[in-house]
């Protein structure tokens, strides 16, 4: 789950890393307000989406009295950010954080992410803050630096002075980097993050170690016990047809290409997302039902694919195991009936019943196409939907 | 012969009274040797009951002590199923398949982390599968797990997969061939688990008994690439390969927590690419997977 920059900054400032004052607002009049509340002669206009790469995309600006700031917020509330994370239909800003300017001295980057491979959380720093770090360490991977925190143990002192010595932060500001640094884990572990990034972390002239920026990812696992984390999620930023289908307990996200599938498994489904490609054509979304597939989840998977208006036809695959491939069939069935569904369906079944399944298809009436493997069910539906 | 499992392993549950747990080792017990396989159920608050004829214990240590049992597998739900993993690691199993998914991650950071700490210290090592795995089987012999059993047919190909219904695809084709499996092994989907792909490949290499192997992985992490590298210096066996997800989008997760494509060097293609290199089969066309390894036997 993704959250905005001022939640995050509110996150780290409760577990005591120093941002900058600032005010989250939905509407120009209160970022103005804002502005006034806070004071000063400089303030940054900031646009909130789920997406990184706001700056670029013009999605922030410094504004340097209260009619710039009306003037930024205007524009940048209810405009369609676009950024290399969003996708060419971009993102609609729907909030703002309104916050003092701060006297940036340098930028640096710091992240901490679980590490699959040493199964440890891996915290990184950079003296090339600000910028793209995947640029940074696809072009200069010497300047990033990294450390291995053992879960048990905890960020050691002396890794934390590894990375803010590594990252180059100015002498004078070490030690409240490294307090920094300790903090930004703390938080990583206390609320089930699996990505927590400060870029830019800066220090300002007088040497103060600030978050110019948080993002966070957190696990989802473990949101049943994050309860002030699940209370900060935006569904306005999240795809409507995901969220539908989560309710259903289906994975599900929406793709570019024109066939919809439905199989039971990721793994299974994902390899039929790429048996579809194979032969030619391209999957319209990948769909878990997940082990315990009945009619009405079926129909609803049905419906959330065939609200995508690129949908010309459709791919069911399932090996049933556990669940039967009569109990899909009839699910299968009920949902081209109470959907009318009018591109064409190709089904492959395996595994557990597959026999009475088939005959279940066969016996409706409806004009289902079958299939024995993925290979034949994909040129199936590439050639029905030609 | 086989990897990890056969006809004399004996196994304790624990979730065996939850309603997922109870149903599938009813389905365990009902497969080849299970009956004589699963000796114990663990549940503090029903010590002393039975469930299918399997005495319940108060906890793993007892039952290993009182049946003499050497793995264990957990149904037990995702808040209590790290803690679950650690009482098997604590009585000195030799295998523990977790089966739950759904586990925080840092859970799974934390229990591994003890695990390896207590290697470290010269304690006992406790292999653990998964977790949110199907299991492992050994046909005609034991299955522990979720997978279903009827679609194996003993015999000398090995298996390992992340994902459940991708593993039955390639033992059905493999069947359908008239090739049966040594084992077939799910390590699952988490990015934080247990035996990962190159643990299972070291297995059936040493076992005389697997010819040759199907090896299947998806997009993220380091893992298929790790063990390829592992197999280009020492397996002696022919290998198919096949990496799901050519056509999952960066950043979107695809169903499975591990799934996810994080940097440049976790995608199908570059996978695929240094399996390839590495001397494995590769194919694009997971419907062909049995038909390509039948074709190097």
């Amino acid at each position: 789950m993704k959250i905005h920059e001022y939640q995050g900054k509110q996150i780290l400032k409760k577990f005591g890393v120093t941002v900058p004052r600032g005010i989250h607002c939905t509407t120009v009049d209160d970022a103005v307000k804002a502005a006034e509340t806070l004071g000063g002669k400089v303030w940054v206009v900031k646009a909130q989406i789920h997406a990184g790469g706001r700056g670029k995309g013009g999605g922030v600006k410094v504004a340097t009295s209260l009619e710039k700031v009306r003037e930024y917020a205007g524009q940048i509330l209810g405009m369609q950010l676009i950024t290399h994370q969003t996708g060419p239909e971009g993102q609609k800003v729907r909030n703002l954080l309104i916050e003092e300017g701060a006297d940036i001295k340098h930028e640096y980057y710091v992240a901490a992410l679980t590490d699959r491979a040493t199964q440890s959380v891996a915290m990184m720093a950079s003296y090339e803050g600000g910028m793209d770090i995947e640029e940074v360490a696809h072009k200069t991977p010497e300047k990033i630096v990294k450390v291995f925190v053992n879960p048990l143990v905890g960020l050691t002192d002396e890794q934390a002075l590894t990375l803010a010595k590594g990252m180059g932060m100015l002498e004078t500001s070490i030690p409240q980097c490294v307090d920094t640094l300790k903090k930004l884990y703390t938080c990583y572990m206390e609320t089930d993050a699996s990505l927590a990034e400060i870029n830019p972390l800066i220090h300002e002239g007088d040497g103060t170690v600030k978050a110019l920026d948080a993002k966070f990812n957190f696990d989802s696992n473990a949101l049943y016990r994050q309860e002030e984390i699940v209370a900060m999620r935006d569904l306005d930023e999240e795809d409507a047809d995901e969220i539908e289908a989560s309710k259903f307990d289906l994975a599900y996200i929406s793709l570019d290409g024109n066939i919809g599938c439905l199989v039971n498994g990721a793994g299974l489904a994902m390899a039929t997302m790429d048996t579809i490609k194979l032969f030619g054509a391209e999957p319209a979304n990948f769909l878990d039902v997940g082990g315990g597939a009945t009619t009405e989840k079926v129909t609803e998977a049905f419906k959330i694919m065939l609200k995508n208006p690129k949908v010309k036809g459709i791919l069911v695959n399932i090996f049933g195991g556990i669940m039967r491939c009569d109990t899909i069939a009839t699910g299968v069935v009920a949902a081209a009936k109470e959907t009318h569904l009018s591109v064409p369906l190709v089904v492959r079944m395996k595994g557990t019943n597959e026999d009475l399944g088939k005959q279940i298809l066969k016996d409706s009436g409806l004009p289902i196409i079958s299939a024995d493997s993925m290979a034949e069910a994909a040129t199936k539906i590439v050639a029905a939907v030609k | 012969m086989s990897i990890f499992i056969n006809k004399d392993t004996r196994i304790i549950t624990q979730g065996i009274t939850g309603k997922t747990g109870q149903f599938h080792t009813e389905k365990c017990i009902e497969y080849a040797n299970g009956k004589n396989c699963f000796v114990a159920g663990v549940n503090p608050k029903k010590a002393g009951e039975k469930i299918f004829d399997v005495p319940i214990f108060g906890s793993v240590k007892e039952a290993a002590q009182q049946t003499g049992a050497t793995v264990s597998v957990i149904y037990v739900p995702p808040p209590g199923a790290a803690a679950a993993i650690w009482e098997a690691v604590e009585a000195d199993l030799d295998l523990a398949i977790c089966i739950t998914e759904g586990i925080p991650v840092r859970d799974m950071l934390m229990v591994r982390n003890k695990m390896k700490e207590k290697e470290a210290k010269g304690g006992k090592k406790t292999l653990l599968l998964g977790p949110n795995c199907p299991g492992l089987i050994t046909p005609d012999e034991v299955k522990i797990g979720i997978m279903p059993g009827h679609i194996h047919k003993k015999g000398r190909i090995g298996v390992v997969s992340r994902s459940g219904t991708l593993t039955y695809e390639a033992v059905g084709q493999l069947t359908e061939l008239g090739l049966g499996q040594s084992s077939a092994v799910g390590i699952g989907g988490d990015p934080i688990n247990g035996l990962k792909h190159i643990d299972v490949m070291k297995a059936f290499n040493d076992d005389p008994d697997t010819d040759a192997v199907i090896m299947i992985g998806e997009i993220g992490g380091p893992d298929e690439a790790e063990a390829a590298m592992w197999c280009k210096a020492n397996m002696k066996k022919p290998i198919v390969g096949f990496i799901a997800g050519v056509t999952a989008p960066a950043g979107k997760r695809m169903g499975h927590a591990g799934a996810l494509i994080s940097g440049g060097a976790d995608t199908a293609d570059a996978k695929l690419a240094i399996m390839e290199e590495c001397g494995f089969k590769v194919t694009r066309n997971p419907s062909e997977m049995a038909k390509l390894l039948k074709a190097m036997l």
